[in-house]
């Protein structure tokens, strides 16, 4: 059973049925799904969600899907770790890294999207599924959907990085690459998808497919003891994910599991693509469009469709934003790693660098909870550290050899 | 020869089905001035108060107006524009 209600144009708000559509017809508009939750207040409880199985489909009265999940039935509920090693260094008292390096299967959080995706092309009876990505939704859709047993086409910018291309290749969709950065891809797919009658998750699935990013953030919640952080740093591509945290948290306040809500809702993005923090930073709602340059990929849009709702959730929350330059990036993957244990990819470079550099502004308090939002495993995106990582140490096979390198290390070794 | 200007399902309605349909050169908005007289209804989708909409990108050969000279862009014989609603992906 579903409690979605329909569609709705979050510009002019024009209603529409539930349908593989994306844009209001009138103003152009993004169309977002609207749900029923006067009914999912009385019959989603804390009982009840606990009694279900740890994944995203534990939240599904809250996703716009009509019968049984199909896709992604081990994704999601990923860790929230206390991070009290990384609190200690930066001098903050309560922080938590929200983790999905580790989501199941592909390692990043598109693999909640992607569930929540397909799941519904399904139910809209599509036999082909496509998508343009930077890389880790290419890796979700590859997987989930060979598991699915749909045809697959991932179109890709031709300059991503080898390991990435790797990691679609070998669940063997027909990847395209194209001659060009993400908005190019962005805007020759929406050209494709007018054209072929195929799901395109973020495209015509957009408005359900989005969806699925809420999971991220009722999971924060539920890991919590059912409460909202007072902080909440988060990752800014298109401006989506920050938009659907702030949705989750307001609609676990809406069905009465959150009794408070007054967190502040932070923008991360890289110096080299900021068109979101900088508009954040001179207080404007315009989105000026940007040719990116970091090495943060999976962040490199510099056109971001969500950017105007990111900016509006920023004021209303209380938020602010922060941007980074790629060396802060790599100095922030590598104290994460070295302090937490935990390898993310150069996007978690992002947000842990800015986070650093909210708290050190004083925008963060440092007496308060702060989670910060870790979205793609660090194996992804290997090259960004070459040439920034110490090397290993060379020794023969014998034992003298060892302890002659066992002296130089004792003398100036971790 | 004239300039060629491609259009997105939604607006397809007022096209009657055409995907690529024949403008006047000039600016951006004296082009979507001129399609408004030939398919009346597709300036105020795309555009009010004589500027782009802001869920609506507007390309000229490829490249997106902002990057241009926005509105004022001018447009010649033989341009493509595409006009495509902003949409998601990333994070």
């Amino acid at each position: 059973m579903s409690f979605v209600r329909g569609l709705k144009c979050r510009e002019c708000g024009r209603e529409y049925p539930v349908e593989p559509i994306y844009v209001c017809e009138f103003c152009f508009g993004p169309l977002e799904v609207v749900y029923d939750y006067d009914s999912i207040k009385k019959v989603m409880t804390i009982d009840k969600i606990l009694s279900r199985p740890k994944s995203l489909w534990r939240y599904r009265e809250l996703l716009p899907v009509d019968g049984e999940p199909v896709v992604g039935l081990n994704s999601g509920f990923t860790p929230l770790v206390k991070a009290d090693n990384l609190a200690g260094v930066l001098g903050v008292k309560q922080l938590y890294i929200k983790d999905d390096t580790v989501v199941h299967p592909t390692l990043s959080f598109k693999d909640r999207v992607v569930s929540v995706a397909l799941t519904k092309a399904r139910e809209f009876g599509f036999d082909t599924v496509a998508c343009a990505s930077t890389g880790n939704l290419a890796h979700a859709v590859s997987a989930q959907g060979a598991n699915a047993g749909f045809k697959r086409f991932i179109f890709i910018p031709a300059t991503l990085e080898y390991s990435k291309i790797v990691a679609s290749l070998v669940y063997e969709p027909n990847l395209i690459a194209v001659d060009g950065n993400y908005d190019d891809v962005n805007r020759l797919c929406s050209e494709i998808a007018n054209k072929y009658k195929w799901a395109f998750v973020n495209i015509n699935i957009r408005p359900f497919y989005a969806e699925g990013s809420k999971t991220h953030g009722h999971e924060i919640i539920e890991q919590l003891g059912w409460r909202a952080p007072d902080n909440v740093v988060v990752p800014c591509a298109s401006g989506s994910l920050m938009t659907k945290i702030w949705k989750s948290f307001k609609e676990m306040k809406e069905i009465g599991v959150l009794k408070e809500l007054n967190t502040r809702v932070f923008a991360a993005q890289a110096t080299g693509c900021s068109p979101i923090v900088a508009a954040i930073k001179s207080n404007s709602d315009i989105i000026r469009p940007v040719k990116p340059d970091t090495i943060a990929k999976s962040l490199a849009i510099g056109n971001p469709a969500d950017g105007y709702y990111a900016t509006k959730v920023v004021k209303e929350s209380g938020g602010y934003g922060e941007d980074v330059s790629d060396e802060e990036i790599i100095d922030a993957i590598k104290l994460l790693a070295k302090t937490e244990g935990i390898f993310a990819e150069t996007a978690g470079g992002v947000t842990l660098a800015a986070a650093k550099k909210l708290i050190e502004t004083g925008r963060i308090d440092r007496d308060k909870t702060t989670v910060i939002c870790i979205t793609g495993n660090g194996l992804k995106t290997q090259e960004a550290l070459v040439g920034h990582t110490g090397q290993p140490y060379h020794i023969r096979p014998n034992l003298a050899s060892f302890e002659e390198c066992l002296k130089g290390i004792k003398k100036g070794g971790q | 020869m004239a300039v060629i200007v491609r259009i997105p399902t939604p607006l397809q309605r007022l096209t009657q089905g055409k995907e690529e349909i024949e403008g006047r050169p000039g600016s951006i908005m004296d082009l979507i001035n001129d399609l408004d007289g030939k398919y009346p209804g597709i300036g105020e989708r795309i555009s009010e108060g004589g500027k782009i909409r802001r869920f609506v990108n507007v390309y000229v050969n490829e490249e997106d107006i902002r990057f241009l000279k926005a509105e004022e862009t001018e447009v010649k014989d033989g341009d493509v524009v595409s006009i495509i609603p902003a949409i998601a992906g990333g994070i």
